[in-house]
């Protein structure tokens, strides 16, 4: 009997997730064990032709990360709905957009002229890419960037949603434990829809840090409180600390080794909108009345969208600023 | 634009003050524009920035809170929440290039009706002048169908 078929495929991404799936160490010989891998653009040659070619829903298990920013990821992302009888949202830029969806804050006109026309870039001949170019043999064409990027599930249908940036390793084994299960008649899938190798509460109900009541009179950057008491709650500091909106299961692996949490697991189990949750929780904790005195506590989070969007701006309820969409 | 742009605005209400001081002006016959539709909750307090991003994102020009003036709020200080949510809200919507104008904050308490007809009459200017907001129907984009319920066959 042949192997059943898995793929994995990178869009707006930094490739990140594809070293979390590595670092599941021997969990990954499972992998090759369980599976036939046809289409992995970051581990073996394939071409997209090949995947055209193969037969709808002949692959059980696609993952999939990235965001969708360009031409490209959008015909992907449908090629590979249609060739998968599983497809997961794997890691925040694909389940929220992470921090390639923050360029949802720009126009693709800005975004490409701080790229290539700015300090930011060594461009004497001051070349601009362009979707379409002739040269003598013909036209050349490279895939058009989208005015927003939108995470997967806003472009095709998802069945599994799995967080984290990167998911951890743990959880991605788990992940592939449990899909080899299912394939031994051992185990049943989750409903469709559901958020998998991750926990339903908050980062802060992981988090063993002792807490209290918060009064917070001023925010600081974590750099400027030194030394960060060991043991507090590291919001009681002071210190925007994204977990109280944050979904578990990571272990509360930064604010453990004395880091805030930025969010990267994204909203919480029942969080319509992560930006505003957090909104909520900062603001009920500060410890002033007045607004002058508010306002001068605020200032202590210089960027507040980037605070609260970081990770989940391409999923928010606004999704994108009016200069990316405002004509 | 030919015709006059008539904002949508939405209001969230404090059961125990602008709510009735709305109902004052109503049972006054104090006038003021039908551009707000107000919602009622229990408190200022209760007012999750959710509520304000859902209804601008779903095509409100502008929005406005309202709670009891400071000192008197009947959970004692959750209008102070409020104030905080609010002016945290207002930071995060510029970052969005939502103007600070088309979110408003105005204590009315329940005697205030005409305080609170007035506040809704200029918040309406400031927004017409303002122009609409358009913000896109990001749902009504969506390009796929649901796929139907998942069979795993090894």
């Amino acid at each position: 009997m042949s192997k059943p078929k898995f793929a994995m495929y990178w869009a707006a991404s930094c490739g990140g997730c594809e070293i979390a799936v590595l670092n599941t160490h021997e969990t990954i010989l499972d992998v090759d064990a369980n599976f036939d891998v046809v289409f992995w653009p970051v581990a073996m040659d394939a071409k997209y032709q090949d995947v055209e070619a193969m037969e709808d829903k002949s692959i059980l298990l696609t993952l999939w990360n990235g965001g969708i920013r360009t031409e490209e990821n959008e015909h992907l992302a449908h090629l590979l709905r249609r060739k998968s009888q599983i497809l997961v949202a794997f890691g925040s830029c694909a389940t929220e957009g992470c921090i390639p969806g923050l360029a949802n804050l720009s126009s693709v006109d800005d975004i490409f002229a701080t790229a290539y026309h700015t300090v930011s870039t060594v461009n004497p001949d001051n070349i601009h890419p362009q979707p379409v170019f002739r040269v003598p043999e013909g036209e050349l064409t490279i895939p058009a960037m989208k005015p927003v990027l939108k995470t997967l599930a806003q472009v095709v249908d998802v069945d599994y949603y799995m967080p984290g940036c990167p998911p951890e390793s743990h959880q991605i084994a788990a992940v592939i434990n449990l899909v080899i299960q299912v394939l031994q008649g051992k185990a049943e899938l989750p409903p469709k829809g559901a958020v998998i190798g991750a926990g339903n509460s908050t980062v802060c109900d992981e988090c063993k840090r002792k807490r209290d009541v918060k009064h917070i009179t001023a925010f600081h950057r974590i750099q400027e409180v030194a030394p960060l008491d060991p043991e507090l709650c590291i919001l009681e500091q002071g210190v925007p600390c994204n977990g109280p909106a944050t979904r578990s299961g990571c272990n509360a692996r930064c604010p453990s080794v004395g880091a805030q949490c930025i969010g990267c697991y994204g909203p919480a189990e029942g969080v319509l909108d992560y930006g505003a949750r957090l909104i909520t929780s900062f603001a009920s904790v500060i410890d002033a009345t007045e607004p002058a005195e508010i306002e001068r506590i605020l200032d202590g989070i210089p960027d507040p969208t980037g605070q609260f969007y970081r990770f989940n701006l391409a999923d928010s309820l606004l999704r994108a600023s009016t200069k990316a969409w405002k004509k | 634009m030919s015709e006059k742009f008539e904002p949508t605005i939405i209001g969230f209400t404090c059961n125990w003050c602008s709510y009735r001081a709305a109902d004052l002006a109503g049972t006054a016959r104090v006038k003021y524009p039908p551009n707000v539709r107000l919602v009622r909750l229990m408190c200022s307090g209760r007012m999750d920035p959710t509520f304000v991003m859902k209804a601008l994102a779903g095509g409100a020009d502008g929005v406005m809170i309202t709670g009891c003036h400071p000192g008197e709020c009947h959970y004692i200080d959750q209008n102070y929440k409020a104030l905080r949510r609010f002016l945290l809200l207002r930071r995060t919507l510029a970052g969005l290039g939502i103007e600070a104008g088309r979110v408003k904050l105005v204590w009315a308490s329940a005697a205030e009706g005409v305080h609170l007809a007035e506040e809704i009459t200029k918040l309406v200017e400031e927004i017409r002048a303002l122009g609409p907001l358009n913000w896109p129907k990001w749902d009504e984009q969506a390009e796929h169908q649901p796929e139907p319920a998942l069979e795993v066959a090894a």
